[in-house]
């Protein structure tokens, strides 16, 4: 059966909508294929706006990866606007895919990638104007799979009803492996419907098929067990790992759209995995071990994605890309080589040393210089131990007065608001600093044009770090401590006017928080909402605090629990958290160490400098960390002179 | 400094393209390619581009201009190919010539365009036509930069007429589609396509069911027969690099 575009019916309403090529498809990298002559055939989708979602890695590693198979297709869909949203139900126009606009319900499988749970809404729009059924329930043989991917499937239990399999870790293997289960069971004629495709997913332990659980409740309403209800599945369901990046080199084609996106520009992940251990960081815990991508790799990818793509800037992405064990070799060696272009680098870093200074200096070599960031993330040297950023306030203080000193005149200081056992002067602490690094930055610049700006975010306790217990403040609390800042940052005028300040209210944060730490049971306001109207939670203008409330003081109290009992209240160390059963490899009992020795502010150091602190991963996953110096340098390129004319 | 004067188009789904679109992709295009291009002088150097006015979006065309300045001399059709290669199926580059004197702006003062009216009957699309040729002046609105104005939408309608077409490009049998042949000076501030149609609504009442679809066919500079010389003829001469 063949399966037409519905790009005839979506042009008429095209006119009506505003940025209507976000909507079109055409980029470089896009692929259409043959829909008859493949066999499996994958939607893939980032559930935000085009802008957002484009630029988004992991969306562009595993389309690529994807379609280089020859029997499979995989196109690309995303949120659409609300504008838009109301012209195709009027005028029955499926969600479809920027690249064959092929109607989503049409495809083997739909896999969602969620880097934010705000983008839970999302789904639920996508899969109602795909004329999916929401529950996976109600869907048969008919539908696609619903698979969650991304950092927010190491907790998909709010989204448990609607999705029909999560993955947890990294994709690249994962959706190959998936691939042939679904070619399989496709050939065979998709023997036992629905439930054995599923089966057969969750039988390789590491994909996790909520349907197969049954969660039970204390009277308290806390979880008293998540087993699972038939024989033949695993009771913990483990993440992915792919080790040796050099073998994964994607994106090669990356996908460059005409509209305008939030990033224009070649990426290239150096490392995976962080074991600097920031408590607050899901990010850092879940993707351990640190697996390096090797300099030469990184060099070739570099070379060949501009000159693929025509973009003009470079990111050197990781979670911490200035500690990659032979970043300075890497720095030197690309800006020499792109030394006389108009290419710029850049290098996003968190780390407050005067290291990241000389690479910032060496990428701005050929003139261009990207702003700095510094990311203490607590204000209290005490908070700091709490949240185990190791830095003193006086290396602060520095490192921001080297900067101004070496030509820099704007900073960028980011911070956190809301985080454990926080007092207001651990917040107060952030004016006191930034108040010093104006005044000793004026002293040694020589000049009073300097800046910098403070930018708070709000701390939402994520599941497997070792905050997955705390408490969040309220966002009256939040509040409250956001405005005295302020107050503190413009007590002193002449000081107060160079310092610019940031911030999110407390009330979104909140919300992530429902939503990160919540159980099956937060699916039922996730729905409500959705269907009250919510969109975009992500976005300030869309997202309604209003309407979340709404939506628990409706759906909660029949079940026997609150919003504040999801996030303002501490967890006990034998509560079940409604995530066990999904192994991130992290051992609970050091997690819950590590809670302690925060709360007694005792620091851990990195395992990749010092010995195993016995977080878990490595025997678990039985994986190893895999870092250099491979000692190999970046040779100059030669350059290629010319028009490059297809033959 | 080497100047080659491109004709492009901007076809199908991407002529949902805008102005910045394009303007960013072609820039992405030239590296892809490997051109040579020269670039402005000072603190942020930028390429050196110049664009004609450019069809709005979600109007396709067939005659869109820009003129680049490089750094070194290349052959126009091995750029014209190496830039057609580096742009997506769809921003086509149709023609290169080295430019010859004078400005590509002093050579466009009229557009043609093509609007097809998808079940809009020829004759009710005539009719409307008619009415809006007879009259000396028609007032339209437009929302622009300075906000919601008025002007006048007949005066730089050098002709429009209803044509045959012996295979109308309607979707299914029995879907009727009137088409509309339409030059229009360029005048401040300018004339659209869409200020004709509205025009037609205002003096006849025409609404069309489904949004018209719009392609400009020509760019060029206006003879006193009302046809339009293409601009990059005065470029060509003597140097024979074909279009497609
Ligand atoms: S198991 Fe040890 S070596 Fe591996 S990430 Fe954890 S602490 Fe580091």
């Amino acid at each position: 059966m063949s399966v037409s575009s519905v790009f005839p019916q979506l042009e008429q309403l095209l006119p009506r909508v505003s940025k209507p090529i976000q909507y079109v498809g055409g980029e470089l990298g896009a692929v259409v294929k043959d829909w008859d002559a493949t066999t499996v055939r994958w939607a893939l989708m980032y559930p935000d706006a085009y802008e957002v979602g484009l630029p988004n890695q992991g969306v562009q590693i595993l389309y690529e990866v994807l379609n280089e198979q020859p029997d499979v297709l995989a196109e690309r869909t995303y949120s659409v606007w609300p504008d838009l949203e109301a012209l195709m139900k009027e005028h029955g126009v499926p969600q479809f895919t920027v690249d064959a606009h092929r109607p989503v319900r049409a495809f083997d499988v739909l896999g969602l990638s969620f880097a934010t749970e705000l983008g839970y809404t999302n789904m639920l729009s996508a899969l109602d104007l795909a004329g999916i059924p929401l529950e996976s329930g109600d869907r048969t043989v008919e539908h696609p799979i619903v698979l969650a991917g991304g950092h927010a499937s190491f907790n998909p239990e709010p989204i448990a009803d609607f999705i029909d399999a999560a993955v947890l870790g990294d994709g690249e293997e994962a959706v190959l492996e998936i691939t042939g289960i679904i070619r399989e069971w496709k050939a065979e004629g998709c023997p036992g419907g629905r439930d054995e495709i599923l089966l057969r997913l969750a039988r390789t332990e590491s994909i996790y098929v909520p349907r197969f659980y049954d969660v039970d409740y204390l009277p308290d309403g806390r979880i008293q067990r998540v087993v699972p209800n038939r024989p033949d599945v695993p009771f913990r369901v483990a993440k992915r790992t792919t080790m040796d990046l050099d073998a994964w080199p994607y994106p090669k084609k990356p996908l460059v759209p005409l509209a305008e996106t939030v990033h224009e520009r070649y990426a290239v992940e150096i490392f995976r995995g962080c074991t600097r251990g920031c408590r607050f960081c899901q990010a850092g815990m879940i993707t351990r071990p640190v697996r390096e991508r090797s300099i030469t790799t990184v060099g070739q990818m570099v070379k060949e994605g501009l000159e693929f793509s025509g973009y003009s800037e470079v990111g050197l992405l990781s979670l911490s890309s200035a500690d990659h064990s032979e970043i300075g070799d890497m720095c030197s060696g690309l800006a020499q080589q792109y030394a006389d272009t108009n290419v710029s680098l850049s290098l996003p870093s968190t780390r407050v040393d005067a290291f990241n200074i000389d690479l910032a200096q060496e990428l701005s070599r050929n003139g261009r210089r990207t702003g700095l960031t510094f990311a203490p993330e607590g204000g209290s040297e005490r908070i700091r131990k709490v949240i185990n950023k190791m830095v003193t306030k006086e290396d602060l203080i520095r490192t921001v007065v080297t900067a101004y000193s070496n030509g820099w005149r704007q900073v960028k200081l980011y911070f956190m608001c809301g985080l454990p056992s926080e007092t207001d002067e651990d917040v107060l602490e952030i004016a006191e600093m930034a108040h010093e690094v104006i005044r000793a930055g004026r002293e040694a610049a020589g000049t009073k044009d300097i800046r910098c700006t403070v930018s708070i975010g709000g701390f939402v306790p994520k599941p497997h770090t070792p905050f997955q217990w705390a408490k969040m403040d309220t966002p009256e609390v939040i509040d409250g401590r956001l405005k005295m800042l302020k107050q503190a940052i413009n007590s002193d005028r002449s000081l107060g006017r160079a310092i610019g300040f940031r911030y999110h209210d407390g009330e979104p944060s909140l919300i992530e928080g429902l939503l990160s730490r919540g159980d099956r049971r937060v699916g039922k306001v996730i729905r409500e909402v959705w269907e009250q109207g919510g969109r975009f939670d992500g976005w300030s203008e869309h997202f309604s605090f209003v309407r979340w409330v709404a939506a628990c003081e409706t759906v909660l109290p029949g079940l026997g629990v609150d919003l504040d009992w999801y996030t303002t209240r501490e967890r006990e160390e034998a509560e079940v958290l409604p995530w066990d059963h999904l192994d991130s490899g992290l051992d609970k009992d050091w997690l819950w160490q590590d809670w302690q020795d925060s709360m007694s502010e005792f620091e851990q150091d990195d395992c990749r400098w010092t010995p195993c602190f016995d977080c878990g991963v490595c025997p678990s996953m039985d994986t190893e960390i895999q870092i250099g110096p491979t000692g190999k340098k970046l040779l100059p390129l030669t350059p290629v002179n010319g028009l490059r004319v297809p033959a | 400094m080497q100047r080659i004067r491109l004709r492009y188009a901007k076809r199908g789904p991407l002529r949902f393209t805008s102005h910045r679109d394009f303007a960013r992709a072609f820039e992405r295009a030239l590296r892809r390619a490997g051109v040579p291009i020269a670039f402005s002088q000072g603190f942020t150097p930028h390429p050196k581009i110049s664009y004609a006015s450019a069809a709005p979006t979600g109007v396709g065309s067939e005659a869109e201009y820009l003129e680049i300045g490089l750094q070194s001399q290349v052959d126009p059709e091995q750029l014209r190919i190496a830039l057609d290669a580096a742009l997506s199926p769809g921003l086509d580059v149709l023609e290169a010539v080295r430019a010859g004197e004078g400005s590509l702006a002093d050579r466009i003062d009229a557009s043609r365009w093509r609007i097809e009216l998808p079940e809009v009957a020829p004759a009710t699309a005539g009719d409307a036509v008619t009415a809006f040729l007879a009259a000396p002046e028609v007032l339209v609105e437009r929302m622009t930069k300075q906000g919601r104005r008025s002007f006048d939408a007949r005066a730089a309608v050098v002709s429009c007429m209803v044509v045959a077409e012996p295979d109308p490009p309607s979707e299914a049998g029995g879907v009727p589609c009137a088409i509309i042949d339409l030059v229009v000076r360029q005048v401040t501030p300018a004339v659209r396509p869409d200020d004709v149609l509205s025009g037609l609504r205002v003096v006849a009442g025409l609404e069309p069911p489904v949004p018209a679809r719009v392609t400009r066919l020509a760019q060029g500079t206006l003879t006193a027969q009302g046809e339009i010389v293409d601009p990059l003829e005065a470029d060509r001469e003597g140097v024979g690099i074909g279009g497609r």
